[in-house]
């Protein structure tokens, strides 16, 4: 437990003891809940299509598989005609690019983003390494198996894969929601406790809140 | 009094309209320009359609909801308080007397409701954003109000509504040719209004992503959403009042709010990001003369 978490008591300039409990106070520890589609089919279906053409996609580049994102941004690819956009923050994003090899470290920082992003949220899973460790399948510091720790709409094998093959998987994904079987952050409130013993099964210093939206 | 709400109603919503195109049509130019496709025009529908469809929305306490109500009733005021179309019935909506002087507390009402909001959402970077963007708005009001108050003398009026009727007949009768120092301190103000660069450092999603509306999201953001496409417009209709003499119809009116949305574009492309002491310390220097040099002229003249 890092030191800034611990419970302790500051004074106020009056000299009134406040107690403070950074986990309580700092988080919001309410775990997800499975959330339903709309009961109307068409007015799903109109929704679903909205999602598939408007994707806000978290810039977020985990290993090195992000250098494929940055391409898509320019002339040649211009993935901003496909409705993909980047967005700045995991509030108002919906897709997660995981990029490449996942280490430990940024393991965590990917779980605490993918909480706090609202659904319906899609994780499209980018390069080898997320399916099975990849070049790295034996190192000692990168996981080897992403939907062990968050469920996965998409995956885009290739070390790397060209910018092209990400454009395709976000195809895939389009298609998918279309479909409605985008369902991910259900899947993951669903069978949250399973994911999270994974992850914490990983994670040796963990120190947040179970779930921390 | 009902035929008047919902003419009120039809602005609003035809305003929104156009403001959504705008938000769809300048990036695709923008888009041209650098040899991309670029997004749809309608991808701002697209987007707001989303983000209200979203199943999850979190709340950090009741100024978090209320920041985005606030920020669209500064929009919506704006828009609601100053004659849309000249010499109509139907779009004169609320504007009366005095309306020059509310109109210029509704610009500041929004970003006032929205330091609430941020502020409460306890995100770093909202508090960063909001504590720039009050300084910027702060120190654009000085050229802004400097101009205004030159017009209201020049035309010995608080109405809105007269200063179009004055500038009828003809462009040598607009404010921006009988007094261009006031034109050209409001027109630079209007620079920093619109919040793009080279004062877009409130956002500035590069750096501190993304200013106050960080930790908006789901229906919230759609809201702010919508009050992007209906405050720049209603800006863009006040300018167009004080200075290029108004619009006697919509035609008119889309046509010359483009053309000034276009010179705020245009700055933009060319000037890299002002950091927050330089916007404002140009904000008291250049805008601020020419509005001091505006009221002299026409006091003493």
């Amino acid at each position: 437990m890092r030191e800034e978490l611990e419970k302790r008591i500051v004074y106020s300039p009056e000299g009134e003891a406040i107690e403070i409990d950074p986990l309580k106070d700092y988080f919001c520890d309410a775990l997800p809940q499975v959330e339903q589609k709309s009961s109307i089919a068409i007015l799903e279906k109109f929704a679903n299509w909205a999602r598939s053409r408007s994707l806000w996609v978290l810039g977020f580049g985990t290993g090195c598989g992000a250098i494929e994102m940055r391409p898509l941004m320019t002339p040649k690819f211009d993935a901003y005609r496909y409705g993909i956009q980047w967005r700045p923050t995991p509030r108002q994003s919906e897709v997660f690019v995981i990029s490449g090899y996942l280490s430990v470290k940024t393991l965590k920082r990917v779980i605490r983003s993918y909480e706090q992003m609202q659904g319906p949220k899609y994780v499209i899973a980018l390069g080898s390494c997320t399916i099975n460790g990849g070049m790295y399948w034996d190192s000692y510091n990168t996981i080897n198996r992403l939907d062990y720790y968050m469920p996965v709409d998409v995956y885009i094998a290739g070390c790397m894969p060209r910018p092209e093959a990400l454009l395709a998987g976000f195809e895939h994904l389009k298609k998918i929601i279309r479909e409605g079987r985008g369902e991910g952050a259900n899947k993951y409130a669903k069978d949250f406790a399973w994911y999270k013993a994974n992850q914490k099964k990983i994670i040796k210093d963990w120190d947040m809140p179970d779930y921390n939206w | 009094m009902l035929e008047q709400i919902l003419y009120a109603l039809l602005t609003v919503f035809i305003v929104m309209n156009y403001g959504f195109l705008i938000q769809g049509i300048v990036p695709k130019i923008g888009a041209r320009v650098g040899r991309r496709y670029g997004i749809p025009f309608y991808q701002p529908y697209l987007d707001i359609i989303k983000n209200f469809s979203k199943r999850t929305r979190i709340s950090h306490g009741i100024m978090f909801y209320i920041a985005p109500v606030f920020r669209l009733t500064g929009g919506i005021g704006l828009l609601l308080f100053m004659p849309v179309i000249f010499g109509s019935n139907m779009f004169t909506n609320f504007s009366f007397t005095g309306d020059l002087l509310l109109v210029m507390y509704f610009q500041f009402f929004g970003v006032l409701g929205m330091a609430l909001g941020a502020a409460e959402s306890g995100h770093p970077h909202s508090a960063i954003g909001v504590s720039r963007g009050l300084s910027q708005v702060t120190a654009l009001e000085f050229g802004l109000s400097l101009g205004v108050i030159s017009l209201a003398v020049q035309y010995q009026t608080l109405s809105i509504s007269e200063i179009v009727a004055a500038q009828q007949g003809g462009f040598m009768n607009w404010s921006i040719i009988t007094n261009p120092f006031a034109a050209a301190a409001m027109l630079l103000a209007f620079l920093g209004a619109m919040g793009r660069a080279p004062f877009d450092v409130v956002l500035a999603p590069q750096e501190i992503p993304i200013g106050p509306p960080t930790e908006f999201q789901s229906g919230l953001l759609g809201v702010l959403q919508i009050n992007r496409a209906i405050f720049p417009v209603a800006k863009l209709i006040l300018f167009m009042n004080l200075l290029f003499g108004g619009a006697t119809n919509w035609f008119e009116l889309i046509i010359k709010t483009f053309l000034i949305y276009m010179w705020s574009i245009f700055v933009g492309v060319v000037f890299p990001r002002f950091r927050v002491d330089q916007s404002v310390r140009w904000f008291l220097t250049i805008p601020l003369l020419l509005g001091i040099i505006a009221i002299m002229l026409v006091k003493f003249s």
